[in-house]
């Protein structure tokens, strides 16, 4: 019996492991082959690059751990005043509006919102708040010559590459 | 009260103490604990989250000291200002947002008429705040009543229960809110005392628009510094708060009426 009860359970564990094996095998070939977001059967989500520098977390940290630190410093700032501090969704904003389109929501291609569809999470934030810095600290959507309009073209592109790619 | 139940916070206090440094600090937790049990519990609601330090302080009671004598008829650039400032339509359908309003008042066997300028009171009772089944609207440690649209459901009691109309609902979708200001349907929403700019160490878009009017008919300050204006001038002048027999407490006031 203890025999038979061994081999079983050899069995159901090997059978684990090619079941690991099939689910993982294709990610970590994914992975490992680094392929270029478009020609990629799934979509990539486009990150444009912020204004500043250096984003107050660590991008992998800040990927996973956002709307912690979101809920945090909203209930710091509307309750206690808290206003200029590290994780203040308006800071976010300011750093991450899209050049083109001034906005970190409007256009599926603005920084929360690509990552947002990518994911199907929506997002309630801009429902109340605004999606654009204040007008002081933000630059003219199409700066004298054709930068805004030549990077908005250049997202576009990368999108409709997107859906072409798709099967 | 045996040793094993001194707080945490007074056994990290003695690292790597030697036995009688560890009982010293062990007995000097124990005595805290035991001689003054009414200070320690006070001290921590005030950190309870809800009250959280840094700008908004217990120490501060922002008011509003109103002149009526001073503010003129017809004049209408405070709600204007307010308009402006929080980015609200200005429009006086029943279904807009207002958010402080300009009335005028008539005695009737005089005929004197007066006009005052007329908002949330940032009462220190507040019965919006009583009603409130979610804790959504709240009274911030240094006084201001607000809204935490986070947590508020739109069940307009505390509209029903303000006796200044001072409550408005959001009946439609928001767009193009300022970045300090956010409003969003399905919330309620009210004066705010520009909470935004009184962070910043700035007056409430009202008061500066009446200063700027040349009217100065609005102080805003701290009622609790008494070498504050709003402060002397409440001490040297008398003032009323509307609806004072409801006991509420206002921190807008007064003077004329």
């Amino acid at each position: 019996m203890a025999g038979k009860r061994a081999f079983r359970r050899a069995i159901a564990s090997s059978l684990c492991a090619v079941a690991l094996m099939l689910t993982v095998g294709p990610v970590a070939w994914a992975q490992k082959k680094e392929l270029p977001s478009v020609s990629g059967r799934v979509p990539q989500p486009v990150i444009e690059p912020a204004r500043g520098g250096q984003c107050v977390e660590d991008p992998a940290f800040m990927r996973r751990n956002h709307m912690q630190l979101l809920k945090h410093q909203r209930d710091e700032t509307v309750h206690g005043g808290v206003r200029a501090a590290k994780y203040s969704l308006k800071a976010c904003i300011d750093c991450h509006a899209s050049k083109a389109t001034g906005s970190v929501t409007v256009a599926n291609t603005n920084f929360c919102q690509s990552c947002h569809s990518y994911a199907a999470v929506k997002i309630d934030c801009f429902e109340c708040h605004a999606s654009k810095p204040a007008q002081s600290s933000f630059p003219p959507i199409a700066p004298h010559g054709q930068a805004g309009t030549h990077a908005l073209s250049q997202q576009l592109r990368q999108l409709v590459t997107q859906q072409q790619a798709k099967p | 009260m045996k040793p094993d139940q001194t707080p945490p916070s007074a056994k990290s206090a003695a690292p790597r103490a030697s036995r009688r440094g560890f009982l010293g600090v062990a007995a000097a937790g124990l005595a805290g604990v035991m001689l003054a049990p009414g200070v320690r519990l006070i001290e921590i609601a005030q950190a309870a989250p809800g009250t959280p330090s840094a700008n908004a302080s217990s120490k501060v009671r922002w008011g509003m000291l109103i002149d009526s004598n001073k503010c003129a008829s017809g004049c209408n650039d405070c709600v204007t200002a307010c308009n402006t400032e929080n980015g609200l339509s200005g429009g006086t359908r029943p279904t807009d947002s207002q958010w402080i309003r300009k009335i005028e008042i008539k005695e009737i066997r005089t005929g004197k008429t007066q006009s005052l300028p007329m908002m949330c009171q940032h009462c220190a009772e507040p019965p919006c705040v009583d009603v409130c089944p979610t804790g959504a609207s709240f009274k911030r440690a240094d006084g201001i009543v607000l809204v935490d649209k986070h947590i508020c459901i739109g069940c307009r009691y505390c509209v029903m229960a303000c006796p200044y109309k001072a409550r408005s609902f959001v009946h439609e979708p928001q767009t193009n809110q300022k970045p300090d200001v956010p409003r969003g349907m399905g919330t309620v929403e009210g004066c705010t005392l520009c909470v935004h700019k009184v962070d910043r160490g700035e007056m409430p878009a009202c008061v500066t628009a009446c200063s700027d009017a040349g009217h100065g008919a609005m102080i805003f300050g701290d009622l609790n510094d008494p070498n504050s204006e709003i402060a002397i001038r409440v001490a040297s002048y008398s003032s009323r708060q509307i609806r004072e027999d409801l006991n509420l407490n206002t921190g807008v006031r007064y003077i004329g009426i």
